[in-house]
C-alpha cells in the first residue's frame, strides 16, 4: 500500500511523513523519541504545546501535538518547558476575596485585555474574559469559565503582560471549591456517622460472609433507579 | 475527518431506532452468562496471552508476556555502578511517582511531620490520574452506605477481592471526598450544595462524583498545586525515574537510585521509607492493545518492588474499557468515559440494536462488545481496518434536556470536535481499550507491603479490586490508599534506623535469572515505550 505522504518541518529541518498523523506521531515516525513534550497523549495534560505556522501565513498558530493533524510544510516547535510564576501561598491562610488573589498575584491588573490569551487557548477557553472576571474579582465565574483549562501554559507563553493566567485561574478554583461552593449537608453527615462507627458492624457481618452467601446477596441486591 | 459514507448508512439506523431505544431497557446479563462470556470473549482468558515467571517471591504467577518479560528483565545497574556513600538527597519518605497516589502520599507524609521527596519519571502529575474522566466513588447519600459499596466492589471484583482493603476504601471515601473539597477541588453540585452523583458500571446506588468529564484532572492539578504550597517540605524532582530501590545490610528499603532521563546522571537518594506509587502498565500494549495510558506507565514499580521482594497479586487480570474510541484514528484507543453510559448513551451495533445493558461491570460490557463485533459481525468498520459499535451520545441530550452533553461531557465533546464529530448529534464509535492493572504489588490496608522500609499506593497495588475494578474507584483508590501509605511511611520512618546502603540484591537477582536460564533479558524498567518508526 502506497502511503500518502507530506513534507513537514520540525524545527527547522525537513521530514517526509504519512498524512493524517497527529504532530506527536509525526515526531515519532521522524525519529524522534519524546522525553519533553509527551505526557497522557489524550489531551488532558497539557504536556505537548507546540507552535507553528502554516506557508502563506506570517501568524504563529498553537496546538497540542497529541490532538493536532498535521498540515503539509508545516513548520513547528514544541514549548518543553516553560518558568511560569506560581505564587507562594497556602489556600487556608487566603480568604476568597479580590484582595487574595490581587495580593497574590499583583501582576493581574497588568493585564491589557488584548486578548491574545484567548487565541492561544487549545482549549477555546476565553481567557481574556475570565481575567476580566478576576479583576472584577468574580472568583466564582472565574473558577467556572477557566474550568477546562489543562495548565499546558500557552496563554502564559504569548502574553504581553507577563501575566501567569493558568496558576491565576487554579488559585481562583481552588478558592471557589474550598470556600464559596455550597457545602454538602448530606456528606457532612455521612462523615460523622463513620467517625462514630455507624456502619462497622454492617461492614464486619458482611465481611464475615462466604463467598457464596455474599454472591447471593449481591445477585439480589436492589438498584436504585435512574 | 466525520464519518465515511459507509458509516451514515448505519448511523441512519442508529437514529431510527433510537426514539423506540429511549423506552427499551436491554436486560442484564444473568450471573452464569458472565461468566461464560468472560471466559469466551475477554482479553484475560487468552491463554496463550499469559505466561508463568520463573524467578522470584512469586514464580509461577501468570501474567501477560509483555509484562513477564520486563519483570523478568535485568537491572541497569550492578552493584558496583554507583558509590552509595555519595548521597545526593536524603529524606523522611521518598515517593516514586507524582500523581494522584504519590501526591496524596507526599502530602500526607508532610502533614505526619515527614520531609518528602516526589520522584517523576516526566512532570509532576503527568499519570493516568489526570486523563480520568467519569468520577469517583462514595457512598454519601441517604439510602447508600459503606456496605452497599462494599457489596458492589466485592461483586465487580468477582469476590477474589481483599475484605480488608475494601472496607478501608469504602470506609474512607466520604472522608476523601471531604478532604479535597477541603483542598479546593470542585464536585458538580446541585444549587443547595447537594453532589451530583449518577450510576456507573455496577453500581447499585447513585454514588458516582464528578467534576464534569475533568474528574481526573480536576484533582490532580489541587493535589498538585497543594504539594506546591509545600517547596520546603516536600521536594518535587520531574525527569528523574527510578531505575532500582536500594536496600540496607539489614534488608530494608532505603530509597532509590535516580536517573536524570535527560543527562544520563544516576542521583541516589537515602530514605527511611519509600512509597512506590508509579501506576500502571498499559504502554507495555498487552496483545497489541490500544491504551488509554498516559505515556510513562510501562510497569517500572512491579519491577522495582519485585526484585526486592514485594509480592505480586491478581497480575493476570487486565481491565479492558469498553468503550475506547475506534474512529478517528488519530485517537484510537483513547478513553471515552463510563460517565457518557452513566448519563444514558446505550452501546448499538450497525444494525442500531442493543446487544448489552450498558451499564454492565467493565469486563462484562468490554466482552460483549468483542462478542458483537468477533463472533457476530455486528461491528462497523472503519478505512483502517478497524471495527467498533456506536456509543450513542445524543440520548443525553434528549433524556437530560438541550446542553448536557456540552455541561457533563465537555472534554469528550473537545476530543471529538477537534476532528468535526459532535457528539450531541451524532455517536461515538467505540472498542476496547486496554486500561487499568487490576493486580499488582499486594498491599496491607496502611498501605505497607511485606518488605520493610516498602509502602505502595494506588494502580501498582493488587486486592482491592479483585480480579476487576469498578469505575470511579481507581480515583477512590489512589487518594485512600495514597493518604494511607503516606502517614504510614511518615510515622515509621521516625522510627527506621538505616545501616549500610547496598545493591547487592541486583547481583542476586542476575544470578537468579542466570540459574533459571533466561538469557538475553532486556534491562527493565523500560521507562518509556518506543514508538520511532525503525530508522534505517
Amino acid at each position: 500500500m502506497t502511503e500518502d505522504l507530506v513534507s513537514i518541518f520540525i524545527m527547522g529541518k525537513r521530514h517526509v511523513v504519512p498524512s493524517g498523523l497527529t504532530i506527536m506521531s509525526a515526531m515519532e515516525h521522524a525519529g524522534y523519541r519524546l522525553i519533553r513534550g509527551a505526557g497522557c497523549r489524550g489531551g488532558f495534560c497539557g504536556a505537548c504545546a507546540t507552535v507553528y505556522r502554516v506557508p502563506g501565513d506570517y501568524r504563529l498558530q498553537i496546538g497540542l501535538a497529541c490532538q493536532t493533524v498535521i498540515q503539509p510544510e508545516m513548520h513547528l516547535a514544541q514549548i518543553p518547558f516553560y518558568p511560569g510564576h506560581r505564587a507562594d501561598y497556602s489556600l487556608d491562610d487566603l480568604q476568597p476575596t479580590f484582595e487574595a488573589v490581587v495580593t497574590t498575584y499583583p501582576e493581574l491588573l497588568r493585564c491589557l485585555s488584548c486578548g491574545t490569551c484567548t487565541k492561544a487557548c487549545p482549549q477555546d477557553i476565553d481567557v481574556k474574559q475570565y481575567m476580566a472576571e478576576a479583576m472584577r474579582g468574580d472568583i466564582a465565574a472565574v473558577a467556572d469559565r477557566s474550568f477546562d483549562c489543562i495548565m499546558c501554559g500557552l496563554c502564559v507563553s504569548r502574553c504581553p503582560a507577563e501575566e501567569v493566567q493558568s496558576n491565576i485561574a487554579i488559585l481562583c478554583r481552588r478558592l471557589y471549591g474550598k470556600y464559596l461552593a455550597p457545602g454538602a449537608e448530606h456528606l457532612a453527615k455521612r462523615v460523622l456517622e463513620i467517625e462514630e462507627g455507624m456502619f462497622d458492624d454492617d461492614l464486619a457481618s458482611m465481611k464475615s460472609l462466604g463467598e457464596e452467601e455474599l454472591r447471593r446477596m449481591y445477585d439480589e441486591r436492589d438498584i436504585e433507579p435512574e | 475527518m466525520s464519518y465515511t459514507p459507509q458509516m451514515h448508512q448505519s448511523l441512519r439506523k442508529v437514529e431510527s431506532t433510537r426514539q423506540a431505544r429511549l423506552h427499551e431497557a436491554f436486560p442484564m446479563m444473568e450471573p452464569w452468562d458472565k461468566r461464560t462470556i468472560l471466559e469466551k470473549y475477554h482479553p484475560d482468558y487468552k491463554a496463550e496471552s499469559m505466561r508463568e515467571i520463573r524467578v522470584g517471591v512469586s514464580r509461577g504467577q501468570r501474567m501477560p508476556l509483555e509484562l513477564a518479560d520486563v519483570i523478568e528483565g535485568a537491572s541497569h545497574l550492578t552493584s558496583d555502578t554507583l558509590d552509595l556513600a555519595q548521597v545526593d538527597y536524603d529524606t523522611d519518605v521518598l515517593v516514586i511517582g507524582g500523581g494522584g497516589a504519590g501526591s496524596s502520599a507526599a502530602l500526607l507524609a508532610r502533614e505526619n511531620g515527614a520531609e518528602a521527596i516526589i520522584a517523576n519519571k516526566l512532570r509532576h502529575g503527568d499519570a493516568n490520574t489526570i486523563m480520568a474522566q467519569g468520577g469517583i466513588q462514595a457512598a454519601d447519600k441517604p439510602g447508600d452506605s459503606p456496605a452497599i459499596h462494599y457489596l458492589d466492589v466485592m461483586g465487580g471484583g468477582h469476590f477474589a477481592n481483599h475484605p480488608d482493603l475494601v472496607e478501608v476504601l469504602v470506609k474512607d471515601a466520604p472522608l476523601v471526598i471531604t478532604w479535597l473539597e477541603d483542598l479546593g477541588c470542585m464536585f458538580d453540585k446541585e444549587p443547595d450544595g447537594t453532589l451530583k452523583t449518577i450510576h456507573g458500571g455496577g453500581t447499585s446506588r447513585k454514588r458516582m462524583h464528578s467534576a464534569r468529564d475533568y474528574t481526573g484532572a480536576e484533582i490532580m492539578r489541587t493535589l498538585r498545586d497543594e504539594v506546591r504550597s509545600y517547596p520546603h517540605e516536600i521536594t518535587v524532582l520531574e525527569f528523574a525515574p527510578a531505575i532500582e530501590l536500594i536496600m540496607d545490610n539489614k534488608g530494608q528499603v532505603a530509597g532509590a537510585v535516580l536517573l536524570n532521563i535527560e543527562t544520563g546522571e544516576h542521583l541516589v537518594v537515602r530514605a527511611n521509607c519509600t512509597v512506590l506509587a508509579t501506576g500502571g502498565g498499559g504502554r507495555l500494549h498487552y496483545q497489541g492493545f490500544a491504551t488509554t495510558n498516559h505515556y510513562g506507565a510501562t510497569g517500572d514499580g512491579l519491577v522495582l518492588a519485585y526484585r526486592v521482594g514485594a509480592d505480586l497479586a491478581f497480575t493476570d487480570t487486565m481491565q479492558y474499557h469498553p468503550t475506547g474510541a475506534a474512529y478517528p484514528e488519530q485517537i484510537v484507543g483513547l478513553l471515552v468515559t463510563e460517565k457518557a453510559r452513566g448519563l444514558g448513551a446505550q452501546v448499538c451495533n450497525i444494525d442500531g440494536d442493543q446487544f448489552v445493558y450498558p451499564r454492565e461491570t467493565r469486563d462484562v460490557e468490554a466482552s460483549a462488545i468483542i462478542r458483537e463485533c468477533v463472533e457476530r459481525g455486528k461491528g462497523v468498520a472503519t478505512p483502517s481496518g478497524r471495527v467498533g459499535v456506536w456509543l450513542d451520545s445524543p440520548m443525553i441530550d434528549i433524556i437530560h434536556g438541550s446542553g448536557t452533553i456540552a455541561k457533563a461531557l465537555p472534554a469528550m465533546v473537545r476530543q471529538f470536535g477537534r476532528f468535526d464529530i459532535d457528539i450531541a448529534k451524532d455517536p461515538m464509535l467505540v472498542y476496547p481499550t486496554l486500561h487499568y492493572q487490576n493486580g499488582g504489588i499486594s498491599l496491607r490496608p496502611d498501605g505497607s507491603t511485606g518488605v520493610p522500609g516498602l509502602f505502595a499506593a494506588g494502580e501498582i497495588s493488587g486486592g482491592v479490586h479483585g480480579r476487576n475494578r469498578l469505575m470511579g474507584n481507581s480515583l477512590l483508590e489512589i487518594t485512600v490508599f495514597g493518604r494511607r501509605a503516606g502517614e504510614a511511611a511518615a510515622l515509621q520512618s521516625q522510627e527506621v534506623q538505616l545501616g549500610k546502603l547496598t545493591l547487592t540484591h541486583v547481583d542476586r537477582w542476575r544470578q537468579e535469572l542466570d540459574e533459571v536460564g533466561i538469557e538475553n533479558p532486556v534491562n527493565s524498567p523500560i521507562l518509556l515505550p518506543d514508538y520511532r518508526r525503525e530508522l534505517r
